[in-house]
């Protein structure tokens, strides 16, 4: 079980701290995630795709893995390394780059791709990994994260939240489905390809899916209304905005706040208190089944 | 072509009934025809299952020497609760009463559960009903469950109760809640639970204010709020994924887990319920065991395991694989008298036997034990039935202290897996001990 | 008189403690941010009040005192409530006053799903909207809500009464329309009273359970 949390800035003024706000979200959600954490988070979109590695032994050669990947994309490839993480930087097709690395590097996951997207995770201790990460010197428009009790698959850092297996889409799940293991099977017939026995990386596969297949994001998360069985609060990033939905028993708890500066969503409202001009916020708890979302580009 | 002379002699196959359909699911399959509901019962699991029956104990040899008994101690007490609580439980004996409610059991029974579990210094444990002044007069140590149901819940019987456990499920149904059918929602016991008086009672299987381990953590916040962290939280799962379970009970913030294997008895569940959803006692242990090692709560978060506790040699298994304790339900049960051959002739008027007898939800129970009518339930004498019980603890007790003593140990504590062999491939699997003779486990 | 309980230095349990040891008072707790249990098992007929939103159990289990959220309050506020009140000013999360016992709950906004779940005696008066699965297997007590009602209203009812103003999206397994008569209309008056809030009693309509479920039939077997 979980902790997410989502922030989406209104007020581009606010853009410097969006790191420093969603690390302070993420530290009251640690009582209820205290395995592991990880968060994404979204910049303005960049010409160049930016692909999102996790060396799985600390050791991977980065320099090696870009000049093939450089020679199969047939553009340029630079590297940016942040600790056990790496991000690719290519005008080369991002999601040709995704498949070759995940064929070539068996010690290498690939947390996200895409023109806006960066995707942090690790183990252990959620504030240790945002202070790893410099989540609180990162600025962005906006972002999503997540603090893991893991409950049915092993606490290794692949199996930390958020999923992503889409252009700039991921997501984070708090609750626990039910039918994911035929539903995987599915998604591989389909030609996802998964990394991890996570339930919550079905969910992801399953909205890739449904959007390669060409429906919009809100219709995608309709459709997983019907598809995805068990319980579960999903907050999902993409390039544009994010979106919150949760399943129609809707146990798992979920909270949305908004000001004229931002929206925010949380498992609990005391990673929302302690947000800026939070005492004029509209708070609500959003309904079962249905689809909250919100765009940039709008 | 049959011979002439024998023409009349047809040599008859001898009439020969289905392992499929057996004597039991063809009755099974009538009643249902005739009555359109399933079938409820109470007790654990019937078939058999792999068990402790198949793991021996080693005991000693050359290399491994025995304690003298009786004069040589091998101590049985034990602490619950030492996480968190600053008043743990302090048992003198590893075995402890399972959780069963007044209202499925009567009010005679539940003090003789009290008087029997106090006079061996261990607790007993209140059920789906609350907590009734009787039993917390006659227990000196009681746990007070907290249910889906709620019924009866209040915060006094919480203060003054010795410890608290959270029921997540129980062996026999895991994943259902409580049944109490008309027969037995008598004046008082409607009035515990708040509900219309002989009506069948529905229950929630879902908590109503929390669902998964990271609301349950704040659940746990609340009560140990309202009771000045004083008293050490149980939480008990029935036997699913005991792995995952226990982990995620010690995240939650539990002091003590509590895994309840499918033998685990009910007082009454749909029979599909409690012969078809669970894994037995002797797989859920040693995953229960793992969990905690692999987060160093070993013996510091307690396991206690029930479900088919029949004997100290049962509980000396439990121990060695790795339990803290023990809880015995349907034994303690059956030592204050439910289906004692004496009272044969009036289970065959119910058409049943001595032995066989589970329709505890009809509450016609001629022992007194699973019933509200008066004039049965005063068949049972509290202070002779808990005589009975605390005398079955105290064999229970020496079993396991022989058994102890004869591996070495001057603790029943320090018993462990290296003590077993098993006498099955399944049995070796399940609790991950090598097969007698060998020292092959399968899997590894 | 009022004392301050300040959660910015003081830890839960302190505060919790403070107020559990009170035996009479006023008091007041400060940067409650959403912090969960507050104000939970008090015994004593205390008047507090919580400056801002609350985290999950705010009150719960509460006899005789009167609490009042100035802001918010998380899942499981009054849950199992015994006596006294409890008011949110706000909205609230799910599981509103859940197996709630006695005393009187009030929110002036809207709860969320599950709102009465389980209750057992106690009063419910909300002044905006309930969600799904609201007085889901009420046992006993009377949920008042001038707003509207969620999906599979009064679902497994026992003995509680409901009284909604507004729209019913849906009826849960055995939970009926009812007929209003004067002692309702009287019980509604009294509760909205007792709530500070205005309506009009005869605006409300009254469900409660066809007690079809009482004993099992298999005629009944769709409502399962």
């Amino acid at each position: 079980m979980c902790g997410i949390v989502g922030l989406f800035l209104k007020n581009s003024a606010l853009q410097p701290e969006l790191g420093a706000l969603t690390a302070r979200m993420v530290h009251e959600m640690v009582d209820r995630g205290p395995d592991s954490a990880g968060f994404a988070i979204y910049d303005v979109p960049e010409t160049r795709s930016k692909i999102t590695c996790l060396s799985l032994t600390g050791e991977t050669d980065w320099q090696a893995l870009s000049v093939d990947v450089e020679r199969v994309v047939g553009e340029a490839v630079e590297v940016i390394e942040v600790e056990d993480h790496a991000i690719l930087h290519s005008a080369g097709d991002g999601a040709v780059a995704r498949n070759r690395i995940i064929e070539i590097a068996p010690d290498v996951s690939v947390l996200s791709v895409g023109h806006a997207i960066e995707l942090f995770k690790g183990i252990g201790d959620p504030d240790a990994i945002t202070e790893r990460f410099g989540l609180a010197r990162r600025s962005g428009r906006h972002a999503i994260a997540h603090t893991r009790m893991a409950t049915e698959s092993a606490v290794v850092i692949a199996g930390s939240h958020p999923f992503s297996t889409g252009a700039d889409t991921c997501l984070v799940h708090n609750g626990s489905l039910s039918n994911h293991n035929r539903l995987r099977e599915r998604l591989r017939r389909s030609g996802e390809t998964f990394q991890t026995e996570n339930d919550s990386e079905v969910a992801a596969g399953y909205l890739a899916w449904r959007m390669r297949e060409g429906d919009t994001l809100e219709v995608a998360i309709e459709r997983a209304l019907s598809d995805l069985d068990g319980f579960y609060t999903l907050a999902i990033g993409t390039r544009d905005g994010f979106a919150v939905v949760r399943d129609p028993i809707a146990c798992k708890p979920a909270v949305i706040a908004e000001t004229d500066d931002w929206v925010a969503m949380s498992s609990e409202f005391r990673a929302i208190a302690q947000l800026p001009g939070v005492a004029h916020a509209q708070i609500w708890e959003p309904k079962p089944a249905t689809v909250y979302a919100w765009s940039h580009a709008a | 072509m049959p011979d002439e002379a024998d023409s009349f002699n047809i040599p008859a196959t001898v009439p020969r009934k289905s392992a499929t359909f057996d004597d039991y699911t063809l009755s099974e399959i009538r009643r249902a025809a005739a009555t359109g509901i399933y079938d409820i019962r109470g007790g654990g699991a019937k078939r058999q299952v792999p068990h402790f029956d198949d793991l021996l104990f080693l005991g000693a040899s050359m290399s491994r020497y025995p304690l003298e008994g009786y004069r040589e101690r091998c101590d049985t007490d034990v602490v619950l609760g030492s996480r968190f609580a600053s008043k743990p439980i302090e048992l003198k004996i590893p075995i402890t009463i399972a959780g069963m409610s007044f209202g499925s059991l009567s009010g005679q029974a539940k003090e003789a559960l009290g008087r029997g579990a106090s006079a061996m210094g261990t607790s007993t444990t209140t059920g789906d009903g609350g907590m009734t002044e009787e039993e917390r007069g006659h227990s000196d140590k009681l746990v007070y469950q907290v249910l889906p149901s709620r019924y009866g819940m209040n915060p006094d019987d919480l203060r003054r109760a010795d410890a608290i456990e959270i029921v997540v499920g129980q062996g026999a149904k895991p994943g259902g809640g409580g049944m109490l059918l008309g027969q037995k929602i008598t004046e008082r016991v409607a009035g515990m639970r708040t509900l219309p008086e002989g009506i069948d009672q529905r229950s929630a299987c879902r908590h109503p204010d929390w669902t998964g381990p990271d609301d349950l953590a704040i659940k746990i916040q609340e009560l140990r709020e309202i009771t000045a962290w004083e008293k050490p939280i149980y939480v008990k799962i029935g036997a699913a994924r005991p792995y995952y379970d226990t982990a995620l009970s010690v995240k939650s913030g539990a002091d003590v887990v509590v895994v309840d294997g499918m033998q685990g008895g009910t007082a009454a569940t749909q029979e599909v319920f409690i012969e078809h959803v669970g894994i037995p006692t002797l797989a859920a242990i040693p995953e229960a065991v793992r969990a905690l090692q692999e987060l160093d709560m070993h013996r510091k978060v307690q396991l206690v395991v029930s479900g088919g506790i029949r004997s100290g040699a049962d509980v000396a298994k439990a121990l060695a694989l790795g339990a803290d304790a023990v809880a015995i339900g349907t034994a303690a049960l059956v030592a204050l008298g439910d289906n004692d051959p004496a009272l044969e002739e009036e289970y065959q008027k119910m058409g049943t036997t001595a032995g066989a007898y589970d329709d505890w939800h009809e509450g016609n129970d001629p022992a007194g034990i699973t019933t509200q009518r008066p004039e049965l339930a005063q068949r049972l004498d509290p202070v002779k039935a808990g005589r009975r019980l605390a005398n079955y603890l105290t064999v229970m007790t020496m079993e396991l202290q022989t058994l102890a003593r004869a591996n070495g140990k001057s603790n029943v504590l320090s018993l462990e897996p290296e003590d077993l062999v098993a006498l099955t491939v399944e049995a070796a699997a399940m609790a991950r001990v090598p097969l007698a003779g060998t020292s092959w486990i399968p899997g590894t | 008189m009022t004392a301050d309980l300040d959660l910015a230095t003081l830890s839960v349990r302190q505060v919790n403690a403070a107020l559990q040891q009170a035996q009479e008072g006023s008091y007041r707790v400060l940067h409650p941010g959403g912090a969960h249990a507050l104000a939970c098992g008090l015994d004593a007929p205390l008047e507090i009040s919580i400056d801002g939103h609350a985290g999950y159990y705010c009150a719960g289990m509460s006899k005789e005192a009167d609490i009042t959220v100035m802001g918010n309050a998380g899942t499981g506020c009054a849950e199992n409530v015994m006596s006294g009140s409890v008011r949110v000013k706000g909205d609230v999360s799910q599981s509103l006053a859940a197996s709630g016992h006695g005393g009187l709950v009030v929110v002036e906004g809207s709860a969320s799903a599950r709102a009465g779940i389980s209750m057992k005696g106690v009063d419910i008066v909300v002044g905006g909207d309930v969600g799904h699965m609201s007085a889901f297997m009420a046992q006993a007590g009377r949920l008042v809500v001038l707003g509207d009602a969620g999906t599979d209203l009064g679902d497994s009812i026992y003995e509680a009464e409901i009284y909604i103003r507004g729209n019913v999206a849906s009826l849960g397994a055995d939970c009926i329309q009812k007929p209003m008569e004067e002692q309702h209309l009287a019980v509604v008056s009294q509760l909205l009273d007792r709530a500070r809030l205005d309506a009009d009693p005869a605006s409300f309509t009254r469900y409660g359970s066809a007690r079809k479920l009482y004993h099992f039939s298999i005629d009944h077997m769709d409502e399962y």
